[in-house]
């Protein structure tokens, strides 16, 4: 029994343990939004497209936050320009923005190999994180997780229904970039803890899981936070026991569940919609 | 439920000043379109698909500026008359997200959202003002449903549910009758009715053109320049809608002895694009066929005729 409360004897898995639940929720807030719109791939784009901030901000000694936010910023606003000049559709976008940046980002790497660490970035390195890195990502998550709880309704309103969400006064494009602007830096957030490979995971799975398990959207933003949080939490503490990457753990855990609401959601799940197809062929038998 | 308009707020109106919408591409969807609108009207937005009536919906609700020209909405610039939530729109279903998670009342409240703090948290009177909505387009026993679950006429009387809690003056319906079944369609055709009795101001854009004459007191028609804009009686005439769809349209024309052996030159003329066909009758078609007429005159021929059941 004691085994189990090993983890909580370090301070290093302690502080894993709560900054990861706090990324996992910000970032499944996020995915809740992501999810509806088609956007999911965003999130991943965005991941990739920072290494080469991190990367420069190393080479130029400055805080890594900022390199990050910086690259990520860029490559938004670079997938909406070139959105909007051409014809191509957003996949074909997005996949060309984010691996120009994701090769700049190697390259740097590659050029200058003792600056930083690859591995870190694309996995993450929640248990050796900084005390500067987690005053940085816990801001990040609690500002973001803060305007999140204020604005929900209204960014609802936006990606429900852009145009009436001007008829009654709110603004979409400015609801838009706050949007970006707080998945940017969740991005950045999320990157110290899981790695930029499995941010994808973090920003598309919590949502996806929630979209199975309920009709409204308040209720799937609660679902979807707590799942977030959830697995992060247990899938740092975990990682202690299988001596594995954290951020492997947190997704491996989120998959879980998911695989689990795909087929046991009351409405929404395989065995659900079996039944209902089942009775239905029943019901047009006997009519 | 009081959907009168409020006193408090300005008289509806839609005032268009020679109106040029340019796209960036140099497409031009809008060329010089002037029309007025008062209060207690209901206006028909007719034109072939690509003649523009998205694109004046959409600088109505200020989402494309004008190159050239402007638009007042209850004498204001668009974006102030937006901010005081003088306008509701109803959305074509095809724009509408029928998976995204919320329910039909969850829909309606979000027409509340003009009325509401900075945190949207429903009062009293919000609840309401949803219930009393609800009620009065019939959906109150569906409130708990998901929308994509209903059927294309319930999924239509949710979002005017929407625009009645959101309680504007002014409401933009585009294509209201699509994909809708007929008990519905009369049924919002009704509550426009109501609605004009309190005042407000409707602009419906549609292909339906046999209903046209029913409902609406104005109408305009357009491909991408103003056609016609007037009264229904005065403007919805043949030769304009020949105009307005040159070769788009079925034409059916039945004259002389297709009809009778005797000399009567009255013809029946039936222009349809498949929804609900409009019907002309007499010696030049000038002018619409309206039920009420259809019952004075003469009883030879039935002047409106569903020429194909719609998808419902």
């Amino acid at each position: 029994m004691s085994e189990l409360l090993i983890p909580f004897e370090y301070d290093y898995m302690v502080k894993a343990m709560w900054v990861s639940g706090l990324v996992g929720a910000t970032c499944a807030f996020l995915s809740a939004y992501l999810m509806l719109k088609g956007w999911s791939l965003m999130g991943d784009a965005l991941a990739h497209s920072i290494v080469p901030g991190v990367a420069g901000a190393y080479l130029l000694a400055i805080p890594f936050a900022a390199g990050a936010f910086v690259a990520g910023f860029l490559a938004a606003i670079g997938m909406w320009f070139v959105r909007q000049q051409s014809k191509l559709r957003e996949d074909a976008v997005i996949g060309i923005v984010f691996t120009s940046f994701f090769a700049a980002g190697l390259l740097l790497v590659s050029i200058n190999p003792t600056a930083v660490n690859v591995q870190s970035i694309v996995l993450g390195n929640i248990l050796g994180i900084s005390d500067e890195d987690v005053v940085q990502v816990v801001l990040i998550a609690v500002v973001s997780l803060a305007v999140l709880t204020l604005k929900w309704k209204d960014l609802m309103a936006v990606f429900f229904d852009e145009t009436h969400a001007r008829t009654v006064g709110l603004n979409p494009t400015a609801l838009k970039v706050l949007f970006f602007t707080l998945l940017s830096a969740c991005t950045v957030a999320a990157l110290q803890t899981v790695g930029a490979c499995l941010v994808i995971a973090m920003v598309v799975t919590p949502g996806a899981t929630a979209y199975l398990l309920t009709d409204r959207f308040g209720r799937l933003l609660a679902l979807s936070v707590a799942i977030g949080a959830a697995t992060s939490v247990l899938g740092a503490y975990v990682s202690y026991f299988l001596d594995g990457a954290t951020g492997g753990v947190i997704v491996v855990l989120q998959t879980l569940l998911f695989l689990a609401a795909f087929v046991f959601a009351p409405k929404h799940g395989l065995l659900a919609s079996r039944r209902q197809t089942a009775s239905e062929a029943i019901t047009g038998g006997s009519a | 439920m009081n959907a009168a308009v409020e006193p408090s707020k300005p008289a509806p109106s839609i005032r268009a000043e020679n109106v040029t919408v340019t796209y960036s591409n140099g497409h031009v969807a809008l060329k010089n379109i002037s029309f007025s609108l008062k209060a207690g009207t209901i206006c028909g937005l007719v034109g072939v698909n690509g003649s523009g009536k998205s694109t004046l919906f959409k600088a109505i609700m200020g989402f494309v500026r004008p190159s050239a020209g402007e638009i007042r909405v209850a004498g204001l610039p668009v974006n102030d008359a937006l901010k005081r939530n003088l306008v509701a729109y109803v959305p074509q279903s095809e724009d509408v997200d029928w998976n995204f998670p919320v329910l039909v009342e969850d829909v309606v409240m979000m027409g509340r959202y003009g009325h509401m703090g900075f945190l949207r948290i429903a009062s009293d009177a919000d609840r309401r003002k949803v219930d009393e909505a609800l009620e009065r387009v019939g959906m109150t026993a569906f409130r708990a449903r998901q929308i994509g679950e209903l059927s294309g006429g319930q999924k239509k009387r949710v979002f005017l549910a929407r625009a009645l809690a959101q309680e504007s003056p002014i409401i933009l319906l585009d294509e209201p009758f699509t994909g809708v079944d007929v008990k519905t369609e009369t049924a919002i055709v009704n509550l426009l009715r109501d609605l004009r009795a309190q005042g407000h101001l409707m602009l419906v854009s549609t292909h339906n053109l046999g209903s046209v004459p029913d409902f609406c007191d104005q109408v305009i028609l357009i491909n991408r320049v103003l056609l016609a804009a007037g009264p229904t009686a005065e403007t919805f005439t043949q030769a304009n809608l020949e105009k307005a769809f040159g070769g788009v349209l079925r034409h059916f024309r039945l004259g002389g002895t297709d009809l009778h052996a005797d000399d009567d030159r009255r013809q029946v003329t039936v222009l349809t694009d498949d929804e609900r066909a409009l019907v002309f009758y007499g010696t030049n078609g000038d002018a619409p066929r309206s039920k009420k007429e259809a019952g004075t005159k003469s009883a030879d021929t039935t002047t409106y005729t569903d020429t194909a059941d719609k998808a419902s």
